[in-house]
């Protein structure tokens, strides 16, 4: 176990490694840099610009400038948000984040799987084709039309939401109410999604020969479904929550900008069209050790799930 | 002012859904609804205040920076007018009125400004403000070390240009402190805007002794000492700037509002729905495609008012098919129907442009011969003026017209290149690209034909447009270059009587407009949504607005 981490953790410092020179050059490859405006910069200003932030010097030298602050934990200054490091946006954007994508696909993970699963059980009957069917109607209808007709409702005519932000208040004296509407959009298309993949394994798991002896022993359709479908029908489900649980987790542009949240996916897109060197690397780089971490925990629980993956 | 940011909305998906929802929720949904202009506000009196005392406005992107003299975005101006207090300030209508100076006078060369300070003029910690405060803020502006990219904006100031640039120490600038409450400022030319200018945040003063404490992190909360009539209370990045009353203000009496809440919404569609929801006092900006909407359901919320912006499209004056070709560029100018595209296409009340300098107060507006005629008229002329560049219906012109990435400019581009097919037969290829790579290209002045140009006056004078088109000025795209206007201008800003320069300001547009090296289109508006409960809002053509100058009404 500990040497599978070890192995684990050394084969995703290369990975790191070219994911950051291929986001670091391709930034640079861009026309256009951080201090391009309208308004033409005196040249002395200029100058001092690109000296404080190292823009003077030869690219691989701030290739490596970059890795050996990285390795120090230092994400650098900011280019756009000129008062802050990109460690302190990081730092105050992901638990919003965090907290809404976790919360998502709470929800999603549970959701998905009862209707996936009931859809499967009452194969092609009515209580099948209305689940799916309205699955198919979550990952069709798009967020950014769903959140703003959800506000529209909620919030503008019946007053019980609000429409945006955070809120000053805490989570639990109020808070809450902001991440509703954000939470139940983000969560609804993986609901849709988590239910069309339960479904399908669950209908392959419950025509395999195992469940058939069950059946014939006389156990409960619940007891079948709990204690020997569940777990080998969830494994397809799972290798997807692994970079979808990352993806979530480290914010949504669109519910972001619609709900006026202050998480980090914004910072991603406004980062990228400000050249906003620090800010874009910094969460790419951030994003991807996510990624790889959850890759890891998808195979702890592939192993739970399924013995033989464990060889 | 930098072009704003806000405006490109690199954010397609939302517009489609605003489109969507605009489309299925217009129909009499509203019907239910009690619309504020049904809300009796302000109680029996009409002026009664509420009891909270709190102001909350949109305010588009995420401030950059709260440092003065590092800021250069309009969302952080909005919040800095707030924090401090400059020489010379903003009534709500946008005249100027003394703000930290309490008096001036103006030497007879009209280059030494001495400004007598507030006496009680006061920093948030209680420390008095003094002269040398503004001297060593205006240092500090003009300073590179500052690494201020709005610097050049102190030019008229002596020496101003050799400190920016760093040929002369930053001690050199014409700025001095004579005692405590005196300030004198030296020009190398009369600018009869210096006093506009003094609004802006790069000449804001800086409280030196927590600069020098805190250094480049002085603008956060908690180490922030401002001079105006609020302090910086919180920052939570993409979420709120809370300010908060400085009781050492010296205004601090007539001050109603206790605490202004800044919230970042770089959606507009967003804002309003957040506003609609009673969420924001104010808006910093109003969706085009709502405005009608607006317009019929909450018409005394929507303020739209003249902007000290205009909205054209430069010629490439360097490369053919435009050099050197004024019959040609004077044909596509006149055969777009700007009745249209500002009725049709834009639609949110912009005032269809023939010049370039927009109503600046105190300037007469140029505007070329064509302008009174009828559209026939030029469409007439413009025929004319094509053939005679050597254009005909079996050899046409073929040119690319180059915008940047967003929905608006995109619908204005199509429409003008259809105008100018139908009255002349041009072939246009209409691209756009994403603002920065847009700006990269433009700057080139090679591999460009036509081009958008807008551009946000930074002062109140026509000086801040007609500068770009002198010939070697670094925004000059267009890469205009004609002497007479030059010396025109040159003359100007060496002229002390105001209508003097006035006149030869207007006689250097004149000159312009009959060389039409850019085809202007329309002057900006500002465009904002104000509850009924706010009072003592005004628009002014800046859209400059203090909070300490309104009140919330009872509601």
């Amino acid at each position: 176990m500990l040497r599978l981490f070890f192995r684990r953790l050394l084969e995703s410092i290369p990975t790191l490694l070219i994911l950051i020179a291929v986001t670091f050059f391709m930034m640079r490859m861009a026309p256009g840099g951080p201090f391009d405006s309208e308004k033409r910069l005196a040249p002395e200003v200029e100058a001092n610009l690109r000296a404080a932030y190292h823009l003077d010097e030869p690219l691989w030298q701030q290739f490596g400038r970059y890795l050996w602050n990285l390795a120090q934990g230092d994400f650098g200054p900011s280019f756009q948000y000129r008062d802050r490091t990109v460690t302190e946006l990081i730092a105050s954007g992901f638990p919003v984040s965090l907290q809404l994508g976790g919360l998502a696909m709470l929800i999603a993970v549970v959701a998905g799987v009862a209707l996936g699963s009931l859809a499967a059980l009452r194969q092609n009957k009515a209580t099948d084709y209305t689940t799916m069917a309205a699955a198919m109607t979550g990952i069709s209808v798009p967020n950014f039309v769903l959140a703003p007709l959800l506000v529209l409702v909620f919030a503008v005519y019946l007053g019980w939401l609000p429409a945006g932000g955070l809120g000053e208040a805490s989570l639990l004296e109020g808070g809450w109410k902001n991440l509703v509407l954000p939470v139940f959009t983000l969560a609804l298309t993986q609901v849709a999604y988590i239910a069309r993949l339960t479904r399908g394994s669950m209908i392959e798991v419950l025509r395999s020969n195992y469940i058939r002896t069950a059946r014939a022993q006389g156990l409960s359709t619940l007891t079948i479904l709990f204690r020997h479908a569940l777990k080998p029908a969830l494994i397809p489900v799972v290798s997807y929550l692994g970079p979808a649980t990352a993806g979530l987790i480290t914010g949504s542009v669109v519910i972001e900008q619609i709900f006026g949240l202050p998480g980090l996916g914004r910072y991603f897109v406004t980062g990228a069209l400000n050249r906003d060197y620090t800010l874009v690397l910094g969460i790419v780089v951030f994003y991807g050790a996510l990624i790889i971490l959850f890759n890891f925990l998808v195979d702890l629980i592939y192993g739970w799930l399924d013995p033989r993956s464990r060889e | 002012m930098t072009q704003l940011v806000a405006e490109w909305r690199w954010w397609l998906p939302a517009l489609t859904a605003a489109a969507l929802l605009a489309a299925c929720s217009r129909p009499g949904d509203e019907a239910s609804l009690p619309t504020p202009q049904t809300v009796q506000v302000g109680g029996a009196s009409g002026q009664e205040l509420a009891a909270e005392q709190i102001l909350r406005k949109g305010n588009g992107a995420e401030p950059e920076s709260l440092d003065p003299h590092r800021a250069e975005g309009v969302t952080s101006s909005n919040v800095l007018r707030d924090l401090f207090e400059s020489l010379v300030t903003e009534a709500p209508d946008g005249t100027l009125i003394p703000g930290a100076a309490e008096s001036w006078t103006i030497s007879e060369d009209g280059r030494v400004y001495t400004f007598k300070l507030q006496p009680r003029g006061r920093w948030s910690n209680g420390d008095p403000v003094v002269a040398e405060d503004f001297a060593f803020g205006l240092r500090r502006s003009a300073d590179p070390a500052t690494l201020s990219e709005y610097s050049a904006i102190l030019y008229p100031i002596d020496n101003a240009y050799e400190v920016v640039n760093g040929s002369l120490p930053v001690d050199r600038l014409g700025v001095r402190a004579i005692d405590e409450r005196t300030l004198e400022i030296r020009l190398h030319s009369p600018t009869p805007y210096l006093l506009g200018l003094l609004t802006h945040s790069s000449t804001y003063p800086v409280h030196r002794p927590s600069v020098v404490k805190f250094g480049d992190k002085f603008a956060r909360p908690g180490n922030l000492v401002s001079n105006g009539a609020y302090g910086l209370q919180a920052w939570v990045v993409q979420s709120y700037i809370q300010l908060v009353r400085n009781t050492h203000y010296w205004d601090n009496d007539q001050t109603v509002i206790n605490e202004v809440w800044y919230y970042p919404v770089e959606n507009a569609e967003s804002e309003l729905r957040r506003y609609r929801a009673n969420e924001f006092d104010m808006t910093s900006t109003v969706p085009n495609r709502q405005i009608p909407w607006l317009r019929k359901n909450l018409p005394a919320e929507l303020h739209i008012a003249p902007y000290l912006g205009s909205y054209s499209y430069g010629f490439n004056t360097t490369q053919p098919p435009f050099k050197d070709n004024i019959p040609l560029r004077k044909a596509l100018a006149m055969a777009l129907d700007r009745d249209i595209l500002v009725g049709k296409i834009t639609g949110a009340g912009e005032i269809a442009a023939y010049s370039w300098v927009p109503p600046v107060t105190g300037y007469q507006n140029q505007q070329p011969v064509w302008a009174t005629w009828t559209q026939e008229q030029r469409n007439a002329e413009a025929r004319r003026l094509y053939a005679q560049a050597g254009y005909s219906a079996e050899q046409p012109l073929r040119m690319q017209l180059l915008h940047n990435t967003e929905i608006n400019h995109r619908r204005l581009a199509v429409a003008m290149a259809a105008m100018w097919r139908d009255v002349l037969g041009v072939e246009t290829e209409i691209l756009n690209q994403e603002w920065q790579v847009f700006l990269q290209t433009r700057r080139t002045r090679i591999d460009t034909q036509v081009f958008r140009y807008g551009w946000i006056g930074d002062y109140n004078d026509p000086y801040t447009f007609a500068e770009i088109l002198e010939s070697k000025h670094g925004l000059n795209d267009m890469s205009y270059n004609n002497p007479r206007y030059d010396s025109l201008l040159l003359q100007a800003s060496r002229e002390a009587d105001p209508a003097v320069r006035m006149g030869l300001l207007q006689e250097a547009e004149r000159v312009m407009l009959d060389d039409m090296p850019m085809l202007p289109i329309y002057y900006y508006v500002s465009k904002q949504m104000v509850k009924p409960w706010v009072a003592g809002y005004e628009s002014n053509i800046m859209d400059h607005h203090h909070s300490r100058h309104f009140r919330i009404l009872k509601h």
